[in-house]
């Protein structure tokens, strides 16, 4: 398949008056056409960061350090503001937790959409209108002829978010970010969103990152998943391999430390002690080694390589699994790393 | 499970009056009992109820009809000192802990207000005592003289509890606790307040919209939709047999972490939002989304009846 964007040791920093906050710190992905791909990671973690960063949204005091971020082989991180506006909403769009702060309180849903088209297409009013009411029917709105009347807040929660589907798709995006496009939402409408969602990928060609916390999502919507801690990428792989075999500790611990609803009634939780650092300044060697259970002293001082496991795709960045280790931890990487044991 | 009676809830509503819009009904006939020593879960979508009903039982609103009785009393019928005691007994924990610390109060001090006010410990004792809190929630005794922004989310969920601990309550209600913070600092505060149970045997009203979280920590537990209980059961007999429509629905909306669980599930999918909860009719309040609506539903409003002992829901249809 085709690699529609490829994002090479993205380096982003942020320049604030205590210092140097050091959001994302050489983070590669890539996504291929058609597919849907999901970046975990818990609040400040930069997930968020990285995707606005490739969106061209990063804002000071944010900077790109270094790193490439090659759309069809065009370097976005180099490209001027002008590039980047023609590409915004266009070619790549983006959905963002709450509808309602991105929404036009005093302007009708539809003329919004239409506006996002208009932005990037010759039509006239008419070819605007019947392009909103389709793009809206492609999103299941019941009645897409009356609910373009409205204004925001005459919409649900739900409704608001489907708006924003429709306006990042109005037009016929190669690529749309999602930044937990669920979050805000009730679990019925969390349902009905990530239905839609997926339903989506049947009819239209546009891939999807997903930035999410929230594994569940996860299993319900991705093919392959990146599971990022403290500006980094640690584990990365094949939704199923990702699920059934995690590999990094810091993915154990984001796994088996969710309530789950299949799981045996009450109980002790598992959980990751400790809180993530302080990316002002990061640890030098593994950023989670504090917080790890198996951590060994050379994760104190060295950055871990990564690992590919099995199938070529599925990476991890720990000690665990360097030569001298992985005898002295099979038991551990034994037992954690299955999922299903 | 003990089976002193704490709380008993009979009927009670709360509606408010909405400026030219209606009535608002938020808590509409719930009867709950809740027992000594155990963890009750009070689930629903968000509008549905359940804050108001909490701050109802700590007398944040009074209850327009029903009546809500601690340990048999009513809880309007106190005198002062009466009053004083069931306030200190009746504690509550918020979702955003950093909302509800003094910014200008170190954390000793925010500790240590209700001690003040409910004259326990005095002087030196009174220092010990919050540290020994301090202890008792994770936190050490150098976090006794910084400010609430100088804490992460956790550690300021972690204060909140031992602000409520201080006056040694008998029952906590937790409204959303652990829905501001990440996945990883959730499942700590969880185990946090699981421990504390076991330790001091208090009892909790956990409410929270998150039915997985809630199956962690429950002995039972209560879903509501727009203002009224839908069904109670034993959290274990929820999980296997569900009789509401609405349980169903949401139990099934719920993703799992795990892509092969998740193929083979089947989900029900609701039509639609949670209706405007401003002058609903009669009738059932779910009908309008439920997939087994029919004619008597819009005519009758289904009572909570017992449909296997301990197990209780309030669907025409439930049996």
């Amino acid at each position: 398949m085709q690699t529609l964007l490829k994002v090479e040791n993205l380096t982003v920093s942020f320049f604030t008056q205590a210092g140097e906050v050091q959001a994302v710190r050489g983070v590669d992905f890539d996504i291929r056409q058609k597919e849907t791909i999901a970046i975990v990671g818990e609040s400040g973690c930069g997930k968020t960061v990285t995707v606005q960063t490739v969106m061209g949204l990063l804002s000071n005091p944010g900077r790109v350090k270094d790193g490439r971020i090659l759309f069809r082989g065009e370097d976005l991180a180099k490209a001027s503001r002008e590039r980047l506006h023609a590409l915004q909403g266009n070619e790549m769009s983006m959905i963002f937790q709450d509808p309602l702060t991105y929404l036009n309180p005093t302007m009708r849903v539809g003329r919004q959409i239409a506006e996002a088209y208009l932005q990037h297409n010759k039509a006239t009013r008419d070819e605007a209108a019947a392009r909103v009411l389709e793009i809206m029917r492609l999103v299941s709105f019941p009645s897409p002829e009356r609910n373009m009347r409205a204004y925001p807040f005459q919409l649900s929660g739900g409704m608001r978010q489907r708006i924003m589907v429709a306006m990042a798709l109005v037009c016929n995006p190669v690529v749309l970010f999602a930044d937990e496009p669920t979050t805000a939402l009730d679990v019925t409408i969390q349902a009905q969103i990530i239905e839609l969602m997926n339903s989506l990928k049947s009819k239209i060609d546009t891939a999807i990152v997903l930035i999410t916390h929230d594994m569940g999502v996860v299993a319900n919507m991705a093919q392959r998943v990146y599971v990022m801690y403290a500006g980094r990428i640690v584990e990365h792989g094949a939704a199923q391999d990702v699920f059934e075999n995690p590999r990094h500790p810091y993915t154990w611990g984001l796994l088996y430390s969710i309530p789950r609803l299949d799981a045996p009634g009450k109980g002790a939780m598992e959980f990751i002690p400790g809180t993530p650092p302080d990316l002002l300044c990061p640890p030098e060697g593994c950023a989670f080694a504090p917080r790890c259970k198996h951590a060994m002293n050379i994760c104190a001082v060295r950055q871990p390589p990564k690992y590919t496991f099995g199938r070529a795709e599925h990476c991890a960045a720990c000690w665990l699994y360097s030569e001298e280790a992985k005898k002295t931890y099979a038991d551990v990487i034994e037992k954690r790393g299955n999922a299903n044991g | 499970m003990a089976d002193q009676v704490l709380f008993e809830l009979k009927s009670v509503s709360k509606h408010f009056q909405v400026k030219n819009a209606g009535v608002l009904k938020a808590v509409n006939g719930v009867s709950l009992t809740i027992y000594k020593g155990e963890t009750l879960g009070l689930v629903g979508e968000s509008g549905c109820g359940k804050t108001t009903l909490g701050h109802t039982m700590v007398k944040l609103y009074k209850n327009d009809g029903g009546m809500i009785t601690y340990k048999g009393r009513d809880i309007w019928d106190f005198n002062r000192r009466q009053n004083m005691n069931y306030h200190k007994n009746v504690q509550i924990i918020y979702q955003d802990p950093y909302a509800s610390l003094n910014p200008l109060h170190v954390v000793r001090q925010s500790i240590a207000e209700g001690l003040e006010i409910h004259k326990l410990y005095k002087g030196k004792k009174r220092t010990e005592r919050v540290m020994e809190l301090l202890r008792m929630v994770g936190l050490n005794q150098e976090h006794a003289n910084r400010f609430p922004h100088e804490f992460s989310g956790g550690q300021r969920q972690r204060i909140g509890i031992a602000r409520a601990l201080a006056v040694e309550p008998e029952i906590i209600i937790c409204d959303e606790p652990v829905s501001a913070l990440d996945v990883s600092i959730q499942a700590q505060i969880v185990n946090l307040i699981m421990r504390l149970q076991r330790e001091i045997g208090l009892s909790y009203l956990f409410i929270t919209h998150d039915l997985s979280l809630v199956k962690q920590i429950s002995d039972r537990i209560a879903v509501m939709y727009l203002g009224a209980i839908v069904e109670l059961a034993p959290a274990q007999s929820l999980y296997e047999h569900h009789y509401h429509p609405y349980t169903s629905a949401l139990l099934s909306a719920i993703p799992i972490p795990d892509p092969e669980v998740e193929k083979k599930r089947k989900r029900i999918m609701l039509s639609g939002d949670v209706p405007n909860p401003i002058n609903l009719g009669g009738g059932c309040s779910f009908r309008s989304r439920c997939p087994k609506a029919a004619k008597r539903c819009e005519l009758e409003c289904p009572q909570l009846k017992e449909i296997t002992p301990g197990h209780f829901a309030a669907c025409h249809f439930a049996e």
